[in-house]
């Protein structure tokens, strides 16, 4: 991918701008593979209440409902870091709003922690 | 045609931002107590208010998605063109045939 | 701090696309920049490394490198800044194709300012009076917030976009444009948004400000290329006009 090829240090890119990015693209790959998955799920209920039901009891599964907990947050962040995304471009330029970053990591989790407690 | 992708990823996320803030917090009180099929239906079914809902939730991530989905192919692999231009019309379609359908599934 | 009994790590890249890292000692001093640093190696070390510097205090750019996977203006980068564990590394910009050693081609980058509609072209004939222009107005603001870019390309080599969408225009082009698109002198601004509309325009920006965190005259690409996509999502607009 390096036009001057050779064994290349690797670029730092360690801020907050980029970090936001990266978490932003990647929660919209995870949820847009989990989508079709979740409309397929939601389209049992086709078959009656029953085949639905027998979906969510195997979700009931810890290993299923630390999925959804991820789900949640991932929904949350692609979310907030897409609103900081808006601002910046559609909104008059006050700064790179990078404080959104934190928030915005710290929403998601407030939100996780709420779908924990009430799965607990 | 970039400035039309564009146009449309970034509308479709604004209308998206309302719908997933109400989804989320529907999540959230719903899970409590355990989720089940009754309680889903019991609340979907036979509502106009919920069948717009999540019929333009799914219209509006039908078109998200793809443009997002194409940004990182061209961007991450090799595959550019028309080819990835089709394909991402068909996850656009497959999206919205399926999420209709849970639509569907859950108001009717 | 002590003078020339502390020594620094200093790998230094060799070659063109092909090529590798070789390490030399170089002794440490108190006030140091990286330029200082390539400098001591080619005049005591090795007399064939290939590197580009003109003023040496920070105002022409064309001392920029990689510094620890960073791209900087090496005169203007202290060495205590970058090199707190006494290791340097120093490679040409990235996203330019290798000439020698730390010189890159700036040929694609200067191509790509072209590409963007970067040539002002008047839009009134030689003996026209002067225009007035007010220097409040909301255009020519945002013109002169853009304005300073000397082309050092620091910015290019920041943006991963760049490295990953061959055909971007990059940050420095995109801002350029800007800044052209709101003069009103311009005579072709309706072709510069064409231009900028184009794949690899500016769309292609996803907002990492990597150009922002890295520009040495602390200019901000990524509100120019904001401004160029309300822009061309205004020309969709009927009545939206160039």
């Amino acid at each position: 991918m390096n036009p001057g090829g050779g064994n290349v240090v690797r670029p730092d890119r360690r801020h907050g701008g980029f970090a936001a990015f990266v978490v932003h693209r990647v929660s919209g790959i995870v949820l847009a593979l989990f989508l079709p998955m979740h409309f397929l799920a939601l389209g049992l209920a086709l078959d009656g209440a029953g085949s639905l039901d027998g979906l969510l009891a195997f979700a009931e599964l810890p290993l299923v409902k630390a999925s959804e907990w991820a789900l949640v947050l991932l929904l949350t962040i692609h979310l907030v870091f897409g609103l900081r995304v808006l601002t910046l471009e559609f909104l008059p330029w006050r700064g790179a709003r990078k404080h959104w970053i934190g928030w915005g990591a710290g929403l998601a989790l407030a939100a996780g922690a709420v779908f924990l407690f009430g799965v607990a | 045609m970039e400035t039309r992708l564009f146009a449309l990823q970034r509308l479709s996320a604004m209308l998206l931002a309302p719908l997933v803030l109400v989804h989320l917090a529907l999540i959230l009180y719903a899970v409590r107590g355990g989720l089940t099929a009754e309680e889903i239906l019991g609340r979907t079914q036979g509502s106009i208010g919920w069948a717009l809902f999540y019929g333009i939730f799914v219209l509006a991530a039908a078109v998200h998605a793809p443009i997002g989905v194409r940004n990182v192919l061209r961007e991450w692999t090799a595959w550019r063109g028309t080819s990835l231009d089709g394909a991402m019309l068909l996850l656009s379609a497959i999206l919205m045939a399926t999420g209709l359908r849970a639509v569907w599934a859950v108001v009717v | 701090m002590g003078d020339t009994d502390h020594h620094l790590q200093v790998a230094i890249w060799r070659g063109a696309g092909e090529g590798r890292f070789v390490d030399y000692e170089v002794p440490a001093r108190d006030s140091q920049t990286v330029l200082d640093v390539v400098t001591w190696v080619q005049r005591h070390r090795e007399p064939a490394l290939a590197y580009r510097f003109a003023c040496r205090v920070g105002v022409c750019g064309s001392c920029a490198m990689t510094v620890n996977g960073r791209p900087r203006w090496t005169c203007r980068t202290h060495v205590r800044k970058v090199a707190g564990d006494g290791r340097l590394t120093i490679e040409p910009l990235r996203n330019l194709p290798r000439i020698k050693d730390l010189a890159c081609d700036m040929t694609p980058f200067f191509e790509k300012w072209q590409r963007a509609g970067g040539r002002f072209k008047g839009s009134a004939p030689r003996g026209a009076a002067i225009p007035r222009l007010d220097p409040a107005s909301p255009e020519r603001r945002a013109a002169d917030a853009a304005i300073e870019c000397i082309n050092c390309a620091v910015c290019y080599s920041a943006c991963d976009t760049v490295t990953w969408s061959p055909d971007y225009l990059g940050p420095a082009a995109l801002n350029r444009a800007w800044t052209l698109v709101n003069d009103a002198r311009h005579g072709e601004r309706a072709r510069v948004l064409d231009a900028v509309e184009s794949a690899g325009g500016c769309h292609s920006c996803h907002t990492h400000g990597s150009c922002v965190e890295t520009c040495p005259v602390e200019l901000n690409p990524t509100a120019s290329i904001a401004g160029l996509k309300r822009r061309t999502l205004r020309r969709l607009l009927p009545g939206g006009g160039a």
